[in-house]
């Protein structure tokens, strides 16, 4: 593996120019937390929206010495997540894990791991969507201006129609925060229930979206916000009475499969972080 | 003047052009002309000189392209003056130059001291919000965060302006002009700005509905005694509100005074023709 990597790849894949372009861009973004920073995304062997931002920022920031996890949807083993570890182990030779607290550098997409993270971590988030504006205000560059005077009034009169409408906020995902009492920042692309997570973290977090060219982070003990109502406030998705069909825990974020079966099937909710269920389950049979 | 001041503004100027330097020789109410015949620049606005008393109601009129707008939009500080200054007294008596503000203070100061109200309300309201949601829009800024008493206060801002608080849900789009100079007028209002600023609030307006929004702002007038800036074509509009009047022409103050005054015994040739053509 290491031959191969001397001979075909730089690396990390990148260039040492584009390394440090991000590399800066990202301390950027963590001087000032919740800001995007534009910054020049680069081609890559995999088509942009596919985590194309969160790759980069793993690839810049990447040593011989780390180890690495990679989650999509929770999992360790989807499609995405496969190719993503392949092409960084190829072109870096890093050791990987799906165990949380073993990794030094997590990338996924869609979710936090349920097992707390610690300061020595670093997770890096694959962001489709990086404007929390663009609901309001499709058009990019008044939206930057909105940014730069901290006028939100446009997103908070859209929590407030949709109280009106629905009668609750009805935001599913990509709930917006205010971050460091500044800028408004869109959480894209994890649930509701991971947003708490990023309030006063000990980790940083970096958020890289490749298509829309932008980076920005929630540096270490950084207040985090979610838009509310005192009479309305945030809510996450949990809902009392629900629990992990596979290791039983009931404080977790929950999806749900079709499992078949001779009788034609049925819905099967378990943890959406697979690692975290699957540890859970090893450790009752040992105690078994 | 005895009466303190609330807001004085310094020898603004704005052009929009690169100037040249016969400029200001070929331009203003002398010639009767603000775009530079040699380079083309427009001279909107030059050495304008002006205060405003806590409380008092100023009229600014002058013909179409006078500069009156561009004043009106450097005093909302959407727009940056060349040269020049605009003082505000804090209510603790400390003056504050507006002029120096960076964007992010300048949006903070017009959203907690200024309220506008546009000639055309698609550019004081976003036509695709509730009415409700245009008017909460100023208390959600104000850092309101209670749907409920947001809701309260935005009804009774809705009865205040004479419209209906059971239509608070509906669109801008099926309101009328003379109840949607009303939503702008309650949305300048939620929260309690010093300064209201008025911009040809009544232009285009039918006769009876004119009436009608120009009793509901002197009748704000009297019982908040809010500051008010009153910039309109019209000196009928004028004489019903304003105590003092501004006489602007080609970017230039030609003439200031008390409103009956003005229109009683007109000083300046460009008065005396604005006074005899529409009275």
């Amino acid at each position: 593996m290491t031959e191969l990597t001397d001979q075909l790849y730089h690396f990390a894949l990148l260039d040492e120019d584009a390394q440090r372009e991000i590399r800066r861009k990202l301390l950027k973004a963590v001087a000032i937390p919740g800001h995007l920073v534009p910054f020049a995304s680069r081609d890559m062997p995999i088509a942009r929206g596919w985590g194309t931002g969160g790759l980069q920022i793993t690839l810049s920031l990447i040593t011989p010495e780390d180890t690495l996890k990679v989650i999509d949807q929770g999992d360790d083993e989807s499609v995405n997540a496969v190719n993503l570890r392949r092409l960084i182990t190829r072109t870096t030779g890093v050791a990987t894990t799906t165990d949380t607290t073993a990794a030094t550098i997590i990338q996924t997409r869609h979710r936090i791991p349920e097992e707390p993270m610690r300061a020595d971590q670093i997770l890096v988030l694959q962001v489709p969507m990086a404007d929390p504006l663009r609901w309001v205000e499709p058009n990019i560059e008044r939206a930057t201006i909105m940014h730069s005077e901290a006028d939100y009034g446009k997103m908070w009169v859209y929590m407030y129609e949709s109280i009106v409408r629905a009668g609750d906020l009805r935001i599913a995902s990509q709930y917006p925060v205010i971050v460091n009492r500044r800028y408004m920042m869109d959480t894209t692309p994890i649930p509701r229930w991971d947003v708490p997570k990023l309030h006063m973290a000990e980790t940083l977090y970096l958020f890289g979206a490749g298509r829309e060219k932008r980076i920005y982070a929630v540096p270490p003990y950084t207040a985090v916000e979610p838009l509310q109502f005192e009479d309305y406030p945030f809510r996450t998705e949990y809902r009392p009475g629900q629990r992990c069909a596979r290791c039983g825990a009931e404080n977790t974020f929950l999806t749900s499969h079709f499992v078949a079966d001779a009788h034609g099937g049925r819905w099967e909710t378990t943890c959406s972080d697979v690692s975290y269920c699957t540890k859970r389950c090893a450790a009752t049979e040992t105690t078994a | 003047m005895s009466e303190q001041w609330l807001l004085r503004v310094e020898q603004l100027e704005k052009h929009f052009g690169p100037g040249c330097p016969v400029c200001r020789q070929l331009t203003g109410p002398t010639t009767g002309r603000s775009r530079c015949p040699r380079c083309g620049t427009v001279w909107a606005c030059v050495d304008v000189n002006l205060q405003l008393h806590a409380g008092e109601v100023l009229g600014i009129v002058g013909e179409s392209g006078s500069g009156k707008s561009t004043l009106l939009q450097m005093i909302y500080l959407a727009l940056r003056p060349d040269s020049g200054h605009i003082w505000y007294r804090e209510s603790d008596g400390q003056l504050r130059d507006l002029t120096t503000l960076n964007r992010y203070e300048a949006r903070l100061f017009q959203n907690t001291h200024l309220g506008i109200v546009y000639q055309r309300p698609e550019l004081g309201l976003n036509m695709r919000f509730s009415v409700g949601g245009n008017v909460a829009e100023k208390l959600l800024l104000a850092e309101w965060r209670h749907f409920g008493r947001i809701r309260v206060r935005t009804s009774e801002l809705m009865n205040k302006t004479e419209l209906l608080p059971e239509r608070i849900d509906d669109e801008p789009t099926t309101f009328s002009g003379g109840m949607l100079q009303r939503v702008q007028i309650a949305r300048a209002l939620a929260s309690h700005p010093t300064i209201l600023l008025l911009d040809e609030v009544t232009s285009g307006l039918d006769v009876s509905v004119q009436a009608r929004v120009l009793d509901l702002l002197r009748r704000i007038q009297w019982t908040d005694r809010i500051t008010m800036l009153l910039v309109s074509h019209d000196l009928g509009v004028v004489r019903q509100l304003a105590r003092r009047t501004i006489v602007m022409k080609n970017g230039h103050i030609v003439e200031a005074g008390l409103t009956d005054q003005i229109l009683e015994d007109p000083q300046h040739p460009y008065t005396q023709l604005l006074v005899s053509s529409v009275l």
